[in-house]
């Protein structure tokens, strides 16, 4: 074959040197630009708490509920939230197999379970968010922006103890830091702790609180956060909301495949390779879950 | 290795990998060891660096597995792959470095 014959073939689009689908190589470099992107989330989490890495919060300090269970249980639940989405991905490689086997009826078997395990990680995160807002020991706002809880001895306690009043009831709380100075004043067993994890005795909390004290805070929006540094909340809504719109974008997507499937779509076409691109964006959302794991709740 | 013949126990078997990993990830984060959790190393803890690199692995066994690019075509593979390895570790590591100096600058 001659140079001119080589040079007009090139140019017909006859040659694949990814031998992938136009499709596939596309949905591949859409997930580079995203990964980027959580790159520079958890990057910038990383500045931050190497920026404030004395007072940041502890995850452990923070995410400690279980459903149905009383007490602390560090790790528990987005332990369980990991476990969902990585069984989620296992049934989608499950249903992207028999994809390629032809085998309609078991695709959309393991096509509608791993759209019930995106609803079930959605409602986790739900579960988890609304915990977060609500909030659990409450906090007091210092005027040098760090945030201080409330103690006994040597050992997290509550505002909600110290003030005596159940934090979980439903009403909705408001106290002014007069109070927690009259409370921490009436009761000597408690103290409080500084963002540097440093315990103060009774008479030295009192002190510190009427020099530094602003105002209690009570859970966790974008302005103010109990659990310590107000960056600590943003970026958990950022990254875990950002993360989450991926997962419930993933899962009306899924249903959108699902429906297609179950009309015969791909099984007219001849080929269900839209299965299997879905399935490399669902588990992109496996792979980013596994680093905010590892980045917001266990370093 | 042909797609229509090898069953399914491949995928079975990553997620066990998967499965053990987390669990071993969230044992070490609940009892924290002395060692580990006391040495630090590179600006963090020791413990800190275990859980990186069994994040690592994890995130190996997806992309390469789950998502088949370790049985895409080398020069795809590599043009999926290299952008991350070279940005994702420099980003990292303007960051983090600049981030010791605006310690406490409000």
């Amino acid at each position: 074959m001659s140079e001119t014959e080589n040079y007009g073939k090139a140019w017909q689009g006859d040659d694949k040197p990814y031998a992938a689908s136009y499709g596939k190589l596309m949905m591949w470099f859409f997930l580079i630009t995203d990964t980027l992107t959580f790159s520079a989330f958890l990057a910038s989490y990383g500045f931050s708490r190497f920026k404030y890495p004395d007072i940041w919060p502890s995850p452990e300090d923070v995410f400690t509920h279980f459903p149905f269970l009383h007490g602390d249980h560090p790790l528990l639940f987005v332990a369980l939230m990991t476990f969902i989405l990585i069984m989620s991905s296992v049934t989608m490689v499950l249903a992207v197999n028999y994809g390629h086997k032809m085998q309609k009826n078991k695709v959309i078997l393991w096509l509608s379970l791993t759209i019930v395990g995106g609803f079930m990680f959605l409602g986790s995160q739900a579960w988890e968010w609304g915990h977060f807002i609500h909030g659990d020991r409450g906090g007091i706002d210092t005027q040098t922006e760090y945030v201080v809880h409330v103690a006994k001895g040597e050992e997290l306690s509550s505002v909600y103890s110290l003030m005596g009043v159940d934090g979980h009831d439903g009403h909705h709380h408001h106290f002014t830091k007069e109070e927690i100075v009259l409370g921490l004043e009436n009761q000597s067993e408690y103290n409080i702790r500084k963002a540097n994890g440093e315990y103060l005795t009774n008479e030295e909390s009192i002190k510190y609180l009427k020099k530094n004290a602003t105002k209690v805070l009570l859970g966790a929006n974008l302005e103010d956060n109990e659990y310590g540094h107000r960056l600590f909340a943003d970026y958990f809504f950022f990254i875990t909301g950002f993360h989450g719109f991926h997962v419930f974008s993933g899962v009306i997507i899924l249903i959108i495949i699902l429906i297609n499937v179950v009309k015969g779509t791909y099984e007219r076409r001849g080929h269900y390779e839209m299965v299997e691109k879905v399935g490399l964006y669902w588990h992109f959302v496996d792979l980013v879950w596994v680093f905010v794991f590892t980045f917001f709740y266990l370093v | 290795m042909s797609e229509e013949n090898k069953g399914n126990w491949w995928i079975w078997k990553v997620f066990w990998i998967l499965l053990g990993l987390t669990t071993f990830e969230v044992l070490l984060g609940v009892f924290k060891p002395d060692f580990l959790n006391n040495t630090i190393f590179l600006g963090t803890k020791l413990l800190n660096h275990v859980f990186i690199v069994l994040t690592l692995i994890k995130a190996g066994y997806i992309v390469l597995v789950f998502m088949h690019l370790g049985f895409e075509r080398t020069n795809l593979k590599w043009t999926i792959l290299l952008p991350a390895f070279i940005l994702v570790p420099y980003l990292l590591f303007i960051v983090l470095s600049e981030a010791g100096y605006t310690y406490l600058m409000l």
